[in-house]
């Protein structure tokens, strides 16, 4: 089932002559297989080092949704990204001279294929994909944004991660002389999160290298996040530098801070109330100050999706 | 005689023209006049008139020390209009909450069963803000000179509750945070300060600045201090 995306920024409004290259026309003409390694730094990017440059051989994807995403400036100037600061407004303001690239990620633990990889060589072997998922915050505001990333389960897969691995952890870029808000101890450095393999492994769960079409905003955790839209915000890692593959349960940075408040699993339940405040409803971004709240849905409306992966599991318990 | 006609007729309508101002802009920012509520308008609108709130009530709370430190007497004649502006951006903050944010659920025909009375008595930093909200409630009830007379002594006492309303809006800011305390901890150094002065006061009575000697006019204090 494809269904056509609603978009408010066409391609054609961004896409300058410069940074259109496209990737599979370009792997045509001169990729022979031995050659690739060889000419890495020739090999145009999947996604070019510059701010908000677009990406090519984007994939519609029928888990997206057909609500109306939020605008490019709601979803990059309200969010919680504390390396830059606590507010929401922190990010957009503190961000602007974050530059990512270039940027590694290590892949590392219980898995036959281990390493260190430059970031485009990390996603190169993926899809991409356009997934327009609804966000819930933990704070009680939701947004719907079209992200682009890869298939989180296709890079487990790639990795082959052994019997032993039961579980995914998730290390984020630590570096106060670029991230501000680092330099002071609003959590403990760097931001950590984990999954099970089951959930690493659902369709749903993507690993997010851009939005609107275009790559990652550095407010939004560019170069590459974590998205797990079922669960509350603060579980999509972004600025993700480490993947293991682990044995046992891993430390999550909400859950470290406060462990009453933020358990493991964090997955949006509108029955099980933060200790603090209620859960049943949630204030859509972008809406009218008059218009009502909404009411919050079970798994974040993803339950068709992911209600098996909690068979049998105490919700209330397993916050 | 001439300095209290002139306050009364210059000064007080100017303060209270300059009090209004900060709800005026979050109305005007709200029909995007003066500017703009950001994403979330309707936590934008919350968080402005509850820091107003707390900020009113710790001008209320610093008229008498700034009065005894100063020796200037005239200030006691605004502190109940920011005791009442206190309570005017608290009820903005309040009913913004529950119209908006609750989104007037408890109309038969909105959808969304109410959550309103399980959020003041469950919540404790609802129940916390909604509490300094009855005190205030009582206090601006009884504000009038007539009420004053009638309560006798009891007024004093009940207006003494401007501390625990103070005591309960930073507690209240403090808890609804995520977590650590953004700027909660600032009106809490405030607060500390403004009690601090009334302790020590309390022990050693202090000379304003300006003034060689007390006269036995500023010696005494009248109503919450």
């Amino acid at each position: 089932m494809l269904i056509k995306k609603p978009s408010d920024i066409r391609p054609s409004e961004i896409t300058s002559k410069a940074n259109y290259l496209n990737r599979r026309e370009f792997m045509r003409a001169g990729g022979i297989a031995t050659g690739l390694a060889l000419a890495g730094p020739t090999l145009s990017a999947v996604v070019p080092d510059q701010r908000r440059a677009r990406l090519n051989d984007v994939r519609k994807s029928a888990f997206s949704t057909d609500e109306r995403p939020n605008s490019y400036e709601d979803i990059t100037s309200y969010n919680n990204y504390w390396e830059f600061g606590s507010g929401k407004s922190d990010p957009a303001m503190y961000s602007g001279d974050f530059d990512p690239l270039p940027w590694k990620v290590t892949v590392e633990g219980h898995c036959n294929k281990t390493g260190t990889f430059d970031f485009d060589d990390f996603i190169r072997p993926f899809e991409l994909e356009e997934r327009i998922y609804r966000l819930r915050c933990v704070e009680r505001w939701s947004m719907v944004i079209p992200w682009v990333g890869i298939s989180l389960a296709d890079v487990v897969k790639h990795y082959e991660p052994t019997s032993s691995a039961k579980y995914v952890a998730f290390e984020a870029l630590h570096d106060p002389t670029r991230m501000p808000g680092q330099r002071q101890r609003l959590l403990q450095w760097p931001y950590r999160e984990g999954l099970t393999i089951a959930e690493a492994v659902n369709p749903l769960s993507i690993l997010a290298v851009g939005v609107y079409g275009e790559s990652m905003p550095a407010t939004n955790g560019a170069p590459i996040r974590l998205v797990v839209p079922w669960k509350y915000g603060f579980k999509s890692i972004k600025g993700i530098v480490r993947i293991r593959f682990v044995d046992r349960m891993p430390e999550a940075s909400w859950n470290m801070a406060q462990p009453n408040e933020y358990g493991f699993y964090s997955n949006v339940n509108p029955e099980v109330d933060h200790p603090r405040w209620s859960q049943a409803t949630e204030r859509r971004i972008g809406a009218n100050a008059f218009a009502p709240s909404i009411p919050t849905q079970l798994f974040n409306g993803y339950g068709e999706q992911v209600a098996y992966l909690y068979d049998g599991m105490n919700l209330r318990k397993n916050y | 005689m001439e300095k209290l006609r002139q306050i009364r007729l210059i000064w007080k309508p100017l303060v209270f023209v300059l009090c209004l101002l900060p709800a005026a802009l979050v109305i005007g920012d709200l029909f995007e006049i003066t500017g703009k509520l950001g994403a979330n308008p309707v936590e934008a609108m919350q968080d402005r008139f509850g820091t107003w709130g707390i900020r009113f009530i710790m001008l209320t709370l610093a008229v008498t020390p700034l009065r005894k430190l100063t020796g200037w007497n005239w200030l006691a004649r605004f502190r109940r209009m920011l005791g009442l502006f206190t309570f005017f951006y608290v009820l903005l903050h309040f009913l913004v909450w529950l119209l908006l944010e609750q989104s007037l659920y408890f109309l038969p025909w909105r959808e969304v069963s109410p959550t309103i009375i399980e959020d003041i008595t469950k919540r404790p930093y609802i129940t916390l803000g909604f509490t300094a909200l009855l005190l205030l409630t009582a206090m601006a009830i009884t504000s009038t000179a007539g009420m004053r007379r009638r309560l006798g002594q009891h007024w004093q006492k009940l207006h003494y509750s401007a501390y625990a309303v103070a005591l309960l809006g930073v507690w209240h800011y403090w808890w609804q945070v995520k977590q650590g305390a953004d700027n909660a901890i600032y009106y809490a150094a405030i607060f500390a300060v403004l009690m601090g002065f009334r302790i020590y006061y309390r022990r050693k009575r202090v000379r304003p600045f300006f003034q060689k000697s007390l006269t036995p006019t500023e010696t005494r204090t009248s109503g919450t201090s």
